[in-house]
């Protein structure tokens, strides 16, 4: 639209071209205006107030002193970091696999269409089913029975040294399709001359993947896992809020259960603040992470 | 893909045909893994609670329905549904149109500060929900919209529109600059050039779009939860957080419950699988 015409259009024409773009972006601008950027600019103002009646009065740094002195914080931040480990598990079960599906193993097409099962199940869903398949007398018990592997039977949701294990578990299994699929797609945009020239060269399976397929999609697993660091820190909620609800104890509460359990249900609409702040300075730092990566992936797909 | 070896080599055939079964036996694994979890809902939901009791993993020896029927006359169950479409249905319209009037701008009209905006909007992508909650619950209670559908559609078009714009956005510059300028030519204002080139072109965005924007509402529990607080209100992923309190010692009838949430999205994961892995895929690089 920007360079179209001749010279010849009116001055009330070229004004009307500069503010156009502005009303375009206005309806999108109103609603991103009011989901993000006032809430966020609000939270910080709420984590220095007293909020237990409103407007509430400034307390200072009351409130980020009650979480600090707080164990169950403490918690559930490390679990939100213990919940990292999942990341490396998901890369490598899905190079794999990705590899296996571009090699076009016997039946690839049939096994491509699984890849993103689990992502379409809801969340709520499987994760109600599933705290009953990991219940002392569930599923997983009954089928570990059946394998002959009894002695590994426990109570993998309600013994706090397994819960986060098997929340854990519930989110490799679902997070998984959608990074093998993308380095699938990444595969498929790859000469597939570089992968063939290896193998004559006499590169076996493993050299090729490490040697060569790693390196080739660097860009795309650094993004695939600053995304799900995002998602780990910060969007978990469902898994373990469906499963455990956080049990037993304190042994699945994540950062997001707990702004969730102090705001909603402990009216502690302060200390949640404090915690929603925390929880948004450590998701900018990888926002601008993720960011350059999303950047770097475009360039490679020019 | 296949470099003949040479014949009579047998044992170079050998270790392939070793190698061959332990990669075939790797993607029975995975397949199964992948399928067991959604098999043991189904299977669960067509037991008696004897069976039930007897064996979670085993086939039903009888099939019975009688878990369904109890389910859907559980009170305000089809409300969920009904709330959970009306849900998606305006939240996915609001993105859509908002989504492209600012990709519009932003892929095909220069201006000043288009760059800063675009990426602003990008990294939108990745706040945390939980972030904007309070402030938007406390917003939401004063002037009372908590319990209504305008609030909570307005909140998941925030959620679905960045994606949604850097995806048309990036579909919107591929198309070539003089089939603009010929539409330019014939008569159509900006707007019409959106409605009657760009919007008709990217049908397929658009599709892709609309799968992936319906699968995040149906899947959607936070916000809902929080802002969907009365029974009759509430979206099905809420309804059935209500029912696994309600039911807890009648589990076939839960996993009932479960599968109709869960095959809607099986089908239609089967019938738009092609959309669902370009809107995702496009969604993190560009296509």
């Amino acid at each position: 639209m920007s360079s179209g015409s001749a010279g010849n259009k009116s001055s009330r024409n070229r004004a009307a071209v500069k503010i156009e773009p502005y009303l375009y972006m206005l309806p999108a601008l109103f609603i991103l205006g009011f989901i993000y950027l006032y809430p966020v600019v609000q939270v910080v103002h709420f984590s220095f107030l007293d909020l237990r009646s409103w407007p509430g009065d400034f307390i200072g740094l009351e409130n980020f002193r009650i979480v600090l002195k707080d164990p169950r914080f403490y918690q559930s931040m490390l679990h939100n970091f213990e919940l990292l480990l999942t990341i490396p598990v998901m890369v490598v079960i899905a190079l794999i696999i990705a590899v296996l599906l571009h090699e076009e193993v016997w039946g690839w097409k049939f096994y491509r269409s699984l890849l993103l099962i689990p992502y379409v199940v809801p969340i709520v869903a499987i994760g109600i089913a599933m705290s009953h398949f990991f219940k002392l007398h569930g599923g997983l018990n009954q089928l570990l029975e059946l394998i002959g592997l009894k002695s590994f039977q426990r109570q993998w949701l309600g013994h706090p040294t397994w819960s986060l294990f098997s929340v854990a578990v519930i989110i490799i299994w679902r997070e998984i399709g959608f990074g093998t699929v993308l380095f699938l797609a990444r595969l498929g945009s790859m000469p597939p001359e570089i992968l063939e020239a290896a193998r004559i060269d006499g590169a076996g399976w493993w050299r090729r993947l490490w040697c060569i397929v790693v390196p080739e999609l660097t860009t795309v697993i650094e993004f695939f896992v600053i995304i799900n660091i995002i998602a780990m820190l910060s969007q978990i909620f469902p898994y373990v809020f469906v499963m455990t609800g956080g049990g037993p104890g304190y042994s699945t509460w994540v950062s997001e259960l707990y702004i969730y359990k102090q705001a909603f249900q402990f009216n502690k609409m302060g200390a949640s603040a404090v915690v929603a702040v925390v929880l948004l300075i450590i998701t900018i730092t990888f926002i601008v992470l993720s960011f350059r990566f999303r950047e770097k992936l475009s360039e490679q797909y020019e | 893909m296949s470099r003949r070896k040479r014949k009579g080599d047998i044992g170079a055939l050998l270790f392939r045909g070793f190698t061959q079964g332990i990669k075939q036996a790797l993607l029975v694994l995975m397949a199964f893994s992948t399928i067991y979890p959604v098999y043991y809902v189904l299977v669960n939901s067509f037991k008696t609670r004897v069976a039930y009791a007897q064996s979670q993993i085993s086939l039903p020896r009888e099939v019975v329905l009688y878990n369904f029927v109890q389910v859907f006359n559980a009170p305000n169950f089809l409300r969920w549904f009904a709330n959970t479409v009306l849900l998606a249905a305006g939240a996915v319209l609001v993105t859509l149109v908002t989504g492209s009037l600012a990709a519009y701008a932003l892929g095909r009209m220069k201006f000043v500060g288009r760059r800063l905006l675009h990426n602003f909007i990008i990294s939108l992508m990745v706040v945390p929900p939980i972030v904007m909650m309070i402030p938007l619950f406390v917003l939401m209670s004063r002037f009372g919209l908590v319990n209504t559908y305008p609030a909570v559609i307005i909140i998941y078009a925030g959620m679905l529109l960045p994606f949604s714009i850097y995806l048309l956005r990036s579909f919107f510059i591929t198309i070539p600059q003089a089939m603009l300028d010929s539409a330019r030519v014939d008569g159509c204002g900006s707007f019409g050039i959106l409605r009657r080139i760009l919007v008709p072109l990217s049908k397929p965005v658009m599709f892709a779009l609309l799968v992936v924007c319906t699968l995040w509402v149906w899947n959607e529990l936070l916000i809902a939860l929080i802002f969907m607080q009365r029974e009759h209100l509430r979206t099905i992923m809420v309804g059935l957080t209500l029912l696994k309190g309600r039911f807890s010692v009648n589990v076939p009838l839960l996993m009932a419950g479960m599968s109709t949430a869960i095959v809607p999205m099986i089908v239609l994961y089967v019938f738009c699988q092609k959309y669902l892995v370009r809107g995702l895929v496009a969604g993190s690089l560009k296509e």
